[in-house]
């Protein structure tokens, strides 16, 4: 066994002064800029569930006021939708490894990616001026009149914060489709691409799509609020219930925006722990598309009880059960997958186990709130709270730490340390189940969201709730502590640690800037496992 | 490889040669497009219901609007469109002062449109149509719908009027590389890329003139 040392030049020593990285324009600095934004607002978003969760441990409001906690679910939940979840995997992951595995030099608009991110710190400079003036007390809904007439917190810049950032993703998602379509390397056909880029290129036709939708939005609140247009006020003849469809229309397929690079990194690392070629890529591939679509016609199940007509809740209703379809064929392919492979249980392959398992639970949980009946039973109660948690926490933020620790030897060139990794990827998965489950419960018995006081009989629910939060909470930090102590003193990785199929493993880890020596020639089927792992071994 | 290829100057260093950068730029601005086609269209939805809600504040409200000055845009903005595409066409042959004057012409018609608008809207705002608590409408019957009307038609407009401004920046800065022979007869795809954007902004305008200024009209 020879010793690995790391490439002579790369990305990270291609230039050390602060200008080398404000001013870059590689697709690979870049991702690191989101990172460490975005791993900012998670903890920013994180602290003020703390907050939450301490408040709920009695039932009596006794920690915060009635209206700072307002304030707090309502930061909570905008910082870790705009600022975290969306941006998460697509600006990270994706703007990282979108070149590498077509094969391409850097993204078709380099200093368009870098706006982006300037966007995007933009809006987060607004959002924490919110914050700092008092925060925002709508929800991350905004709903209307309250967010327009009679809310007096700081509603325009939050707004504001949501609008800017909207353009980021967009030019984001913008920039993902035109490389896709134009930059891939000679060979590398729309079915030889790895899944992740099909997610991707889902991921961004929905941001394309959806984001002006909520853009527009957005101005007109901020036009009603201020200028007194009366596009949603019933007092000047406007109606509250289109603001409704006007959010729900990007913010149900923005719940895909979340989930479907999280689907993507899944099989990746399914594939290449399981060895195996995905079972069923094309069906994978298009289930992603098909989910893109769909998400686009349901938005109407966030009005079953805001005077949406029987019929049309019907038709949204079967619209919703659809999407369960290319949901479980990736789920059961995945499986399929899994089955007679030879696994190795590395973390990344734990976080994607949890993520297949979460993500089925937020699932199935979500065809009980698709179905009108029931959903009028669990409307704005925790049952709600803990869907959309087990899939955008269950699901998106595991696929995302899971895609971390995968392509981290890749980004840093140097392993993390297995065993650590390991346990507080358990860590995660039993906090989190401890923090939401009792939730579905809770919301099952009644208890509504968004009330910082609750009945005693729901106390022993909420205090395993809070306390399933403290250790989702130590989770999270010992990641966030051994990464950044790994980029130091971690193990060189070499160019491929995991054995793993893709253009990215061919390359250098750190790669080059330019990322590839040659432009490399695709001749083979993506996951080409059996054929790889020898050649590994040889 | 016998032949010895010099890179143009234009090309960026993340693209092959410049036939793939010209494919790659074209196709971003149609993504952008239809970007703003769903940007507006939120607008759009939102006219469509309040105007069957309220058919007769809406026509009343639109009978309102100057339709000269509505009318004489209209034009004014197909005739940009059109010395729009002659500059595309000059710059394909390379017909670099060609270039420059159909640039020129399209903007100064964009600068017509703005200064007709301005009037506009100084016009609506002496006789108190801006949305608020000045505003006044005879029948007061219609009054607040007709309000509704008059917010719709200040958004609409206003964020028409911001495209144009902003398509107004994008030409000088393509005047400036066709003056200082950025833009070559092998390299001009960011005229015939901009010339997407303004006949966009022009199509916005054509919904917009009939929504606003026609539908009180008929009958
Ligand atoms: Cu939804």
């Amino acid at each position: 066994m020879r010793t690995l040392v790391l490439p002579p030049h790369h990305y990270l020593n291609d230039g050390y002064g602060i200008k080398s990285w404000l001013l870059t324009r590689d697709h690979k600095r870049i991702a690191l800029l989101y990172l460490a934004a975005i791993t900012f607002f998670f903890f920013l978003g994180g602290s003020f569930a703390v907050l939450i969760r301490l408040e709920l441990v009695t039932p009596p409001g006794d920690l915060v006021s009635d209206e700072t906690y307002n304030k707090l679910f309502t930061m909570h939940g905008v910082i870790m939708v705009f600022f975290f979840l969306i941006p998460s995997i697509p600006s990270t992951l994706g703007n990282f490894l979108v070149p590498l595995m077509i094969g391409a030099k850097d993204l078709a608009f380099p200093k368009l990616n870098l706006a982006s991110w300037y966007i995007y710190v933009l809006g987060g400079l607004f959002t924490i001026y919110a914050l700092v003036t008092g925060g925002v007390d709508t929800g991350w809904t905004f709903y209307t009149p309250y967010s327009t007439v009679s809310s007096t917190t700081s509603v325009i810049p939050a707004a504001m914060g949501i609008f800017i950032t909207g353009f980021s993703s967009i030019l984001t998602g913008l920039n993902f489709i035109v490389t896709i379509h134009r930059m891939r390397a000679p060979g590398m056909t729309w079915f030889r691409m790895p899944l992740f880029l099909w997610s991707i290129y889902a991921t961004s036709l929905i941001m394309v799509l959806g984001t002006p939708v909520l853009a527009i939005t957005m101005l007109l609140v901020a036009a009603e609020r201020v200028l007194h247009f009366g596009f949603f006020d019933p007092a000047l003849g406007g109606d509250p219930v289109l603001f409704q469809h006007l959010f729900w229309f990007y913010s149900h397929p923005a719940v895909y925006i979340m989930v479907l690079p999280s689907m993507g990194v899944v099989s990746e690392i399914v594939a290449a722990f399981c060895r195996k070629q995905i079972f069923g890529y094309k069906f994978v591939a298009f289930a992603s598309m098909a989910i893109a679509v769909l998400g686009f016609l349901v938005w109407g199940h966030h009005l079953y009880v805001a005077g949406e007509s029987v019929y049309a809740a019907m038709i949204f209703s079967a619209l919703s059960f659809m999407v369960a379809i290319p949901s479980a064929v990736k789920v059961f392919n995945w499986t399929a997958t899994m089955y007679k492979g030879s696994i190795s249980w590395k973390t990344p392959m734990l976080y994607a186990m949890g993520f297949i398992g979460l993500f089925t639970i937020g699932g199935l949980t979500g065809l009980f709130i698709a179905a009108v009946g029931f959903d009028v039973h669990v409307t704005d109660t925790y049952f709600i709270i803990a869907h959309f948690h087990y899939i955008m926490v269950g699901g998106a933020l595991m696929g995302y730490l899971g895609g971390l620790h995968y392509w981290w030897p890749k980004i840093s060139g140097r392993l993390y340390p297995e065993s650590l990794a390991k346990l507080s990827a358990g860590i995660i998965f039993l906090g989190f189940n401890l923090t939401f489950f009792p939730q579905f419960i809770l919301g099952y018995l009644g208890m509504p969201r968004r009330y910082h006081a609750y009945p005693p009989e729901f106390q022993v629910l909420n205090v395993l709730s809070s306390a399933g939060a403290s250790i989702l909470g130590v989770g999270y930090l010992i990641p966030m502590a051994y990464l950044m102590w790994s980029l130091r003193y971690g193990k060189i990785a070499g160019a491929n640690p995991w054995g793993a199929s893709g253009l990215e493993w061919t390359t250098t880890s750190p790669p080059p800037t330019e990322n590839f020596a040659e432009t490399p020639i695709v001749t083979e089927e993506p996951y080409t496992y059996p054929l790889r792992a020898e050649a590994h071994l040889g | 490889m016998a032949e010895i290829v010099h890179p143009s100057p234009a090309l960026a260093h993340q693209f092959d040669n410049l036939e793939q950068q010209k494919e790659a730029s074209t196709l971003g601005m149609w993504v952008f497009l239809t970007t703003e086609v769903l940007f507006f269209g939120g607008l759009f939805v939102t006219y469509c219901i309040y105007r069957l809600w309220y058919p007769a504040a809406f026509a009343a409200g639109s009978r309102e609007m100057l339709i000269w000055a509505g009318a004489t845009n209209t034009a004014v903005l197909i005739t940009s469109s059109l010395t729009m595409a002659l500059a595309v066409h000059a710059a394909q042959t390379g017909n670099r002062r060609l270039l420059m004057s159909f640039l020129i012409v399209t903007m100064l018609l964009g600068c017509v449109f703005l200064g007709i608008k301005a009037f506009e809207y100084h016009t609506e705002f002496a006789e108190h149509h801006v949305p608020g608590a000045a505003f006044e409408f005879q029948p007061q019957a219609l009054r607040q719908n007709a309000q509704l009307f008059f917010s719709l038609y200040f958004v609409m407009t206003g964020l028409h009027a911001l495209h144009m401004i902003i398509g107004l920046g994008l030409m000088s800065f393509m005047l400036w590389w066709a003056w200082n022979g950025t833009i070559t007869k092998e390299y001009y795809n960011p005229i015939e890329v901009s010339g997407l954007y303004w006949h966009f902004v022009d199509i916005v305008w054509i919904f917009l003139f009939p929504l606003l200024y026609l539908i009180g009209r008929h009958v």
